[in-house]
């Protein structure tokens, strides 16, 4: 008990934990808006390793770090895109589609990468974003180095979570974005274009989802590689369910995931002795189903989430 | 000059002509009712003039200017608006967000949501229409949520109001309500457009009349002229006469429940010590307002609510224990509420449907385990036949049949195996005239054989036509099942509003 405790006191698992929820963030709102707009995004894990590799290609090309991250966003908003031509315009099933995009998109990343870079062994480092810090408040103990001395990406990832609620709770489009989700209908009958609104929904989304992949390869590991996204889209679809859709619970979330993280890594380190390291491994999954199966008890699903809707078709 | 009008009008589906050159008129503050059958053509047209489709021929004009067709948002813009048979509200969101979706400029960086409560509260004074802008749509009653799509028309600016079979979720108070806002909007002006068949509504409602049959306009009288007869002529074109129930002696006791009980979540008591016997060669009816139980009952006599106490017995055997399955197999038919939720599988085929709750007989199994589909198929063709389905086959989709012939393939499973006990929950609503005789028809030719039947219904004119005996629910209670002839209409609403009224 007392290492835990030592743990949680250890600045270093703060910032640990700060850099781990970064991605989650980005990934669990872009998920959240699709999804508020009716339309499960399974694209996710494929989505993210696609603005992983273009995030990190793009400045290891020469551009810059900003602009590797709009690059990042534009080619996650286009698998967006494809995505939604599936799902929404076609009306196919958005499960079947979202694996099929997630297995597309991460093989085009690792052909893309190698047809670029045919003979690197050791994946190359890129000169990464460097730390902001925010002065005065990132000397806090503890949580100011944490939290204010950080990536910015970490600050952007932050700001997204007010800026969502904001636009989904309190701007017309947000409404008709989360009125989609509920009745598309109701949004037909209004004289809005329901395909176009989801569609955008998830290209938006998208585009949060690779600007979440892009922190891996540009803020946190430095290089890109095989299997780097490592099943951190599909903890983004939980934690949407965990978060009941909104932006707020999202964040609490997934920071209880990434505070599990950091805490077994560091929790097998000095009990590694006793327990086998897959326990520890095992940890942060079990807690996410036990916290979910708390949280998500009485979440409201969106109501038309999965149903495509036709136009003029007999209800 | 006319608020409305549509020049000759037409739309075609594939071969099925909907609407064949309709030309109507609407007049400033008119009620005009559109009568007609389901699948007249009274919907399509609606759809037309709120651009959810295009006319293939004709044009429409709103006070004189040309309206662009297939175009939702050009008709809300020249003021229509239309309340939709199935209500177009997200039940997650709030009252004063449903309402104004639409109403802003999508890009706009906020809403004006103080500004819209005020529009919203002076509206619903103005109307007389009571609302909660911050309640939860999904926690509204049906009446309520109705409300919400009038306000909601009306916040857009409509002077024409399209009501798309409004009543038929109604409760009777509820439409009594309905009636009173609508004069007293085209009192102010309004153009009042009203989709039904139920003709004593119509009567009770319009200024004037425009009948549809098969996708054509057949008359249009002023409702002061017109009688009920005709009006029900025209509608269905031929002359259609209800059967009448004949006098008959009951039989031996078929089903008798004695304190019976049932319980849902929580163990929240749905029934409160139920007894009831009903005997072959009679028909006992149950009248209440919707919720007060008869879906709990309809549960545990159809098999699938086990958890109740007191006693269930058919010809006197105990029913404890047994499941959906048992109960048909022991004689019980069921014809459920909801026709399409619970009653057939929409995407799945007529013969597949009419094998469903037969899946144990030799007659369609090969090798006692593999679906004899020749059989199946045969069985489904005679079932069709002989219950006049109009369908394509046995092998089309059952959701692209009408619902009358819905309900038809339903009384072909549930009574084909010429069940002891029948129990018909709202066999006829939502079903048009013709559907309805042959329904009602089918109820008398079982009792006449000797069945037992258990008629829930929340129209007393029909309970009345049709049962021996009657009784009332309230809040899981059941009156005493009395002949049916002693009791009054008011009596009987008097009960339904719990009031407890002994046979004299």
């Amino acid at each position: 008990m007392s290492d835990l405790l030592d743990i949680l006191l250890t600045a270093g698992f703060w910032a640990a934990t700060v850099r781990i929820v970064s991605p989650l963030i980005f990934g669990t709102l872009g998920e959240l808006i699709c999804e508020r707009a009716g339309v499960l995004n399974l694209g996710i894990e494929g989505i993210m390793t696609v603005g992983a590799m273009c995030g990190w290609m793009w400045v290891y090309q020469g551009g810059d770090l900003w602009g590797g991250v709009i690059f990042a966003a534009s080619m996650g908003a286009l698998f967006g895109l494809l995505h939604a031509s599936f799902t929404v315009y076609l009306g196919l099933s958005q499960h079947v589609t979202g694996i099929g995009i997630t297995l597309f998109a991460s093989s085009l990343s690792y052909f893309v990468y190698r047809m670029l870079l045919p003979s690197a062994t050791t994946p190359p480092k890129i000169a990464p974003f460097q730390n902001l810090e925010i002065p005065v408040l990132s000397d806090i103990p503890l949580i100011g180095e944490a939290l204010f001395n950080q990536s910015p990406l970490t600050y952007l990832a932050l700001l997204c979570v007010p800026v969502v609620w904001y636009v989904l709770h309190r701007t017309p489009i947000g409404l008709a974005v989360r009125m989609a989700g509920e009745n598309p209908v109701a949004v037909e009958a209004q004289g809005i274009d329901v395909l176009a609104v989801r569609t955008g929904a998830v290209m938006v989304g998208s585009a949060l989802m690779a600007v979440g992949g892009a922190f891996i390869t540009m803020s946190w590991f430095d290089a890109f590689y095989f299997g780097m996204v490592n099943g951190r889209g599909w903890i983004c679809v939980a934690l949407v369910i965990f978060a009941s859709w909104k932006p707020g619970k999202a964040l609490l979330g997934a920071f209880l995931f990434a505070g599990l993280e950091a805490m077994q890594v560091r929790a097998q380190q000095s009990a590694g002795a006793f327990i086998p390291y897959q326990f520890f491994l095992m940890l942060p999954y079990v807690m996410s189903i036990l916290a979910m199966i708390i949280m998500a008890r009485r979440a409201q699903y969106p109501q038309a989430l999965l149903v495509p809707f036709r136009r003029g078709e007999r209800v | 000059m006319s608020r409305l009008s549509f020049k000759q009008i037409s739309k075609r589906f594939g071969s099925l002509v909907a609407n064949d050159s309709i030309s109507l008129s609407l007049d400033p503050g008119e009620i005009m009712a559109l009568l007609g059958e389901n699948g007249a053509g009274k919907t399509t047209l609606m759809n037309i003039l709120f651009g959810h489709y295009e006319a293939d021929e004709g044009s429409i004009e709103v006070d004189g200017k040309q309206l662009t067709p297939g175009s939702t948002e050009a008709a809300i813009q020249a003021g229509i608006g239309m309340v939709h048979q199935h209500f177009t509200l997200a039940d997650n969101l709030t009252v004063i967000e449903n309402i104004i979706l639409g109403t802003e400029s999508l890009w706009s960086w906020r809403h004006g949501l103080s500004a819209a409560r005020r529009k919203l509260i002076d509206m619903s004074e103005r109307y007389s229409l009571v609302i909660d802008p911050d309640a939860q749509a999904g926690a509204l009653s049906i009446g309520e949520r109705q409300r919400i799509e009038i306000l909601k028309a009306l916040y857009r600016g409509a002077r024409i109001l399209i009501l798309d079979e409004p009543t038929a979720v109604l409760t009777p108070q509820e439409t009594e309500n309905l009636f009173v806002t609508l004069r007293s909007l085209t009192a102010k002006g309004l153009s009042v457009i009203f989709i039904s068949h139920k003709l004593h509504e119509i009567l009770a409602i319009s200024d004037r009349i425009s009948i549809l049959r098969r996708g054509k306009i057949v008359d249009t009288i002023k409702t002061s002229e017109a009688s009920r007869s005709e009006l029900a002529e025209k509608m269905v074109g031929e002359v259609v006469t209800r059967p009448q129930l004949e006098a008959m002696q009951p039989g031996a006791p078929v089903l008798t429940l004695a304190g019976l009980s049932a319980y849902g979540d929580d163990k929240f008591p749905l029934l409160n010590s139920v007894d009831l016997t009903i005997h072959a060669h009679e028909i006992v009816g149950i009248a209440g307002v919707a919720g007060n139980g008869q879906t709990a009952l309809a549960d545990v006599l159809s098999g699938l609510n086990r958890d109740y106490s007191g006693e269930l017995k058919l010809h006197g055997d105990t029913l404890t224990d047994a499941g959906p399955s048992d109960f048909v197999a022991r004689g019980i038919g069921r014809i459920p509420e909801d026709r399409h939720v619970r009653g057939m599988i929409g995407d799945m085929q007529i013969w597949e449907n009419l094998i469903s709750e037969d899946l144990r007989s030799e007659q369609i199994l090969k090798w006692k385990i593999v679906i004899n589909k020749d059989a199946a198929i045969k069985r489904a063709e005679h079932l069709i036949e002989r219950f006049d389905v109009r369908c394509e086959g046995p092998q089309a989709q059952t959701k692209l049949l009408s619902g009358g012939n819905i309900q038809k393939l339903i009384l072909a499973r549930a009574l084909s195996p010429e069940p002891d006990f029948i129990l018909a929950n709202q066999p006829v609503r939502g079903l048009d005239e013709g559907a309805i005789a042959y329904v009602q028809e089918q109820l008398f030719d079982a009792r006449k054989r000797g069945a037992a039947i258990l008629l829930i219904s929340e129209d007393l004119d029909e309970l009345l036509s049709l049962c021996d005996r009657i009784a009332v629910m309230y809040q899981g209670n059941l009156s005493e099942a009395v002949p049916t002839p002693t009791r009054t209409v008011t009596e009987l609403g008097l009960m339904m509003a719990g009031q407890v009224i002994h046979a004299n």
